[in-house]
């Protein structure tokens, strides 16, 4: 039997890895959106999460994606035999524990349910809609920060490095676009340019409003996928903070006291 | 109707609101009870603390709850009820338009009340459309592509069978057609919200006017693209206008791409009730400015005009109804609740 100070160790080696499996529609890491709702290490290195979504019926697309990258991040951990990742309370749930725990050849399972089509497919055009929303967000830092167009246009990698930025939220995103450009070998030396589109294309300085104006568009979806999913997770799972003076009435009437009862109405 | 702080008054039609039976007594199934559940959570999450419902309540509003709701306590002068059936999870359905017609029999000139149809029902869908429109002569639908069917998880509007419906529509004079973007389940490889079946059905179906409920978020630069080409496509605020609340700065950037692309006279206001009640939703909106760094970046404005449009004269034109007159019609026969 493992010892609990290992095996406390070891979960929180589990948590650090799942931070960096993201939502697809909202590239925001699953932990951080508080879907990951128990880590266990079994004996002999057996690992078991289990995770949920917003709703009953968030789109299994990419509950699919994330219960696969919650199993790829784990197993890659040198010392984990085996890995069970299991998805609640949802319409498809069964079905996408079993594929994803099953062992088969997942392009077959999801052929299955794709019509013969892959299923990557989805997964880039979400990740090309994550790029555009970590460029919108470190373009509009550097232009808070008072570079103007021109300038913005003609950055390299280097220079983005070294730029000062104004706003947490590109510096937040700053490192994640910087990832996913080397990722997608869309810029690689610091004398490449920093601001590429996802096709790789240049964007000259006049083009730059136009280009920024489709990146808002991009965001304000992914903003309205968040804002609703940070909320109803929220909502269905009650747990929302109790203020300092402890429950008031509205806690009452949408239930949020007792504020969790994580094993209700689970099988 | 509204009455603005300098007096004005505002017609207000409610483009999108439900009279459900989401009750436990109704409901057929562990789906039935998730669904009204979502509902809820969409309610507590975003609603004002001071109008939340209790479960009960918003489970199964009563026919007072909506003549107060819309027209006393709130300021709909009119109210489109949506029907939406979803025959897989309740058990006589979840707003089912006989109900909504009873409701409404008190009052019947204060409501429109939409048909909808499954186009995967096939022969049958054709003869319900038939059938609604003899029994209660309507003039618009609403569709609910993700709706379940037996095996089947979602639908498109350009499925032929769904264009066999829509002709009959044509030929009935059924105009508006309500289309609700639900998560579509399958098949996985589709993107769950696609907005492209509204592009193939505007263009194929001219006289047919095509109002996309919450705008097709989060869909939206999809939707705008799609709605900016076709002339007979419109915006529901539905949804999106509760940001107003949560999010303000948000929402005015959600409404200002809507009004650079689509333009003031396609974008219509709905509460979702009873998700949400128009009360608030409408004085918020009627006080609500663009800030100004949004309105100068997309180069549109929110005049006290464009917010009229949106709150009742858009829907007016839509389903024909001549403001003046009705307005004239409702104060003779103003809505009384009994003493409670």
């Amino acid at each position: 039997m493992l010892r609990r100070f290992i095996r406390e160790g070891l979960e929180l080696e589990i948590w650090e890895v799942l931070e960096r499996v993201t939502d697809p529609e909202l590239d925001e890491p699953v932990t951080e959106m508080g879907f990951v709702e128990r880590v266990a290490v079994a004996d002999a290195c057996r690992v078991e999460v289990d995770f949920r979504l917003p709703t009953y019926w968030c789109s299994p697309n990419f509950a699919f994606l994330m219960s696969i990258g919650i199993r790829r991040e784990i197993m890659a951990l040198p010392w984990v035999r085996a890995a069970r990742v299991t998805l609640l309370d949802h319409c498809l749930g069964e079905k996408v524990n079993e594929a994803v725990n099953g062992g088969r050849d997942f392009a077959e399972v999801f052929a299955a349910h794709c019509d013969g089509a892959d299923l990557s497919d989805v997964a880039g055009t979400f990740l090309a809609k994550a790029f555009d929303r970590r460029q919108e967000a470190v373009i509009l830092g550097l232009r808070a920060a008072g570079r103007d167009d021109a300038a913005i246009a003609a950055m390299t990698l280097g220079d983005l490095d070294r730029a000062g930025l104004s706003g947490a939220e590109a510096a937040r995103q700053r490192p994640r676009y910087r990832a996913l450009l080397l990722e997608r070998g869309l810029a690689r030396a610091p004398d490449d340019p920093a601001f590429p589109r996802w096709d790789g294309g240049a964007i000259g300085a006049a083009e730059l409003p136009a280009h920024l104006a489709r990146l808002r568009a991009t965001r304000i979806n992914m903003e309205f996928n968040g804002a609703l999913c940070r909320g109803l997770a929220a909502a269905r799972y009650k747990e929302v903070e109790i203020g300092p003076e402890g429950p008031t009435l509205v806690d009452f009437i949408v239930g949020r006291v007792p504020p969790r009862e994580a094993a209700e109405g689970r099988s | 109707m509204y009455k603005t702080p300098d007096g004005k008054e505002i017609f207000v039609l409610d483009g999108h609101t439900h009279f459900w039976d989401g009750s436990p007594e109704n409901q057929a199934n562990v789906h039935g009870k998730q669904f009204i559940d979502c509902f809820y959570a969409y309610h507590a999450n975003l609603s004002p603390k001071e109008e939340l419902w209790e479960k009960a309540r918003f489970e199964k509003p009563t026919e007072d709850d909506v003549y107060r709701d819309l027209f006393v306590d709130g300021p709909d002068d009119m109210a489109i009820i949506q029907s939406t059936y979803l025959s897989d999870f309740y058990k006589t359905g979840f707003s089912e338009i006989g109900r909504s017609h009873s409701m409404a029999a008190r009052h019947p000139e204060r409501f429109i009340i939409n048909g909808t149809f499954d186009p995967r029902d096939g022969e049958k869908a054709l003869e319900y459309i038939h059938w609604m429109k003899e029994e209660f002569d309507i003039t618009g639908v609403k569709m609910y592509t993700a709706e379940w069917n037996g095996d089947s998880k979602g639908w498109a509007l350009n499925d032929p069978a769904a264009y066999r419906c829509f002709e009959l529509c044509d030929k009935l004079g059924i105009r508006n057609i309500h289309v609700h973007k639900g998560p579509t389940i399958l098949p996985l490889s589709r993107d769950a919200f696609d907005v492209a079946d509204v592009d193939y059905a505007a263009t194929d179906f001219q006289n047919l006017n095509w109002i996309v409920e919450h705008c097709g978020l989060p869909r939206l630069d999809d939707f705008c693209w799609i709605a900016t080409q076709e002339t007979n496509v419109f915006g529901g605020l539905a949804v999106a206008l509760p940001f107003i609340h949560t999010r303000p700065r948000y929402f005015a950037e959600v409404l200002a791409e809507l009004l650079f692309w689509i333009g003031e006279d396609k974008i219509l206001f709905g509460s979702d009730y009873a998700i949400w009640t128009p009360k608030w939703l409408v004085e918020r909106f009627w006080n609500f400015q663009l800030p100004g760094d949004i309105a100068e970046e997309r180069g549109v404005q929110l005049t006290d005009a464009v917010k009229e449009k949106i709150l009742g004269l858009n829907a007016a034109r839509l389903y024909g109804i001549d403001v003046e007159a009705k307005m004239k019609q409702l104060g003779a026969r103003p809505v009384a609740m009994a003493a409670e």
